[in-house]
């Protein structure tokens, strides 16, 4: 009886300052596993393909329905969620590695903490807090909400700025999910009360909108579908306006 | 006003791009398709260019200037990329390599180009049909020519869809899209008169 198996060859790397090497790994296969069960296999036991013990592969993984964005890995290639990624419909051996664009921790675990920060940069939220109740903010049109409501779907996956060109060593870029945030943000109609000062931080600040080189791979990549080339050409065009307003003086400083 | 002036140099070496560059590109091409008409016409034509008021000047502020700005910031901008067309074959992220890539032919052949025409120009040789036709005498100058020429054309025809999105005139993806084929109309239009010209001198 030939048990059927899953054929795995991970990149693994001890930690940020070592190399990493490939390890392959043999499991065998049950029905509808995702990546993650998959690894939660070599967890259980893990052995590699020539039978060696070994270390268990490290990887995150928080909420298993594509929501949250932390188990995101290099499938097949492509960078992607592993929780969604069906073993059934990936070709074997399925090869895993981290999204190196960000600093590994160790295997399959990377440090997306750059988003974070960048999300801190650029004022991503609604400031609401006063000293009294400031009361029912303005009322948000339907047909706003409902494209805004596309772009607050980010995750702060990391997969757009692991498939963008300008998004390396050798660039300070920010990339593309914090910018689209800027535009969920400065669509609200409390948000917008500070527009400007969002647009002068991807204007002002080391890697802003303008490192953008448009290979518009970033909306190919987007798990959520969301239309960060838009996002980031209409940033163009508010922070076109915003530099003009800046340099000739308007009366209109928002 | 902050300090950091990257979001200005973006623009200005996208502007450049377009005027004066651009222009300069099409009318370059447009002056040197009369030596399809014959080395007469060709004549005429460099030496009305010739005869302008303040033309060192207007060369200067119009070309020189613009060109050394957006060629020397063009490959600092090119070399910041790590290009990944083999993992993303999408049309978009070629385009994206292949401006970059037309932008270091393009620059590397305008220094030889100027070297051998305007340059020796100032030199005391004279710029007329029989110079260009001198140094597309040699098949190898030739083909360096058509290449240089379809890599300009090229820059040019994507820059402009670049400029569209850098300057937040085409947003939407259907705005985005209809300029892609304008930009391949330009590409192709212009790569069509360089050559021909390139071609009445052989």
């Amino acid at each position: 009886m030939s048990e059927k198996t899953i054929t795995l060859e991970i990149t693994r790397q001890k930690d940020h300052d070592t190399a990493p090497y490939v390890e392959t790994f043999k499991i065998p296969y049950r029905e509808n596993m995702n990546v993650i069960s998959a690894l939660m296999e070599i967890r259980r036991n893990p052995v590699n393909a020539k039978g060696e013990e070994t270390t268990a592969v490290a990887w995150e993984s928080v909420c298993l329905e594509e929501v949250c964005g932390a188990c995101s890995m290099v499938i097949n290639g492509k960078p992607r969620q592993a929780c969604t990624a069906l073993i059934d419909l990936l070709e074997q051996p399925i090869r895993l590695k981290p999204m190196n664009t960000f600093p590994v921790v160790r295997d399959l675990v990377v440090d997306r903490r750059r988003m974070f920060d960048s999300l801190k940069r650029v004022k991503a939220w609604i400031p609401i807090d006063g000293t009294y109740d400031l009361g029912p903010g303005p009322r948000m049109p339907e047909a706003k909400r409902q494209w805004a409501y596309e772009l607050s779907k980010c995750m702060t996956c990391g997969v757009c700025l692991e498939a963008c060109p300008n998004v390396n060593s050798k660039s300070e870029f920010i990339g593309p999910a914090p910018l689209s945030q800027v535009r969920l943000f400065n669509a609200h109609p409390t948000g917008a009360m500070h527009k400007a000062e969002r647009l002068r931080t991807i204007m002002d600040d080391d890697g802003g909108l303008t490192n953008c080189g448009n290979s518009q791979n970033c909306v190919q990549a987007c798990p959520k579908g969301i239309p960060l080339t838009t996002s980031i050409a209409a940033l163009n065009r508010d922070t076109t306006l915003q530099s003009f307003k800046d340099f000739f003086g308007s009366d209109q400083n928002v | 006003m902050s300090t950091n002036r990257e979001f200005f140099y973006r623009k200005l070496h996208s502007l450049l791009g377009v005027v004066p560059l651009g222009a300069f590109l099409v009318v370059h091409f447009m002056i040197n398709y009369q030596a399809v008409q014959g080395p007469e016409v060709y004549n005429q034509a460099t030496q009305f260019m010739e005869s302008l008021p303040f033309l060192l000047v207007a060369e200067f502020v119009l070309i020189y200037i613009p060109i050394i700005f957006h060629g020397i910031y063009g490959l600092y901008i090119a070399f910041q990329a790590r290009h990944n067309t083999s993992t993303y074959s999408y049309l978009r992220n070629w385009m994206f390599r292949l401006q970059r890539t037309t932008g270091i032919i393009t620059i590397i052949f305008v220094a030889w180009h100027v070297w051998d025409t305007r340059i020796q120009k100032a030199l005391g040789a004279e710029v007329n049909y029989d110079m260009m036709a001198d140094i597309v005498a040699s098949p190898i100058a030739l083909i360096l020519y058509i290449i240089a020429i379809v890599a300009a054309s090229f820059h040019l025809g994507n820059g402009l869809w670049s400029f569209a999105v850098t300057w937040g005139i085409t947003v939407s993806p259907r705005s985005q899209q209809i300029m892609t084929y304008i930009a391949m109309g330009v590409f192709v239009i212009m790569s069509f008169i360089g050559i021909r010209a390139i071609l009445a001198f052989v």
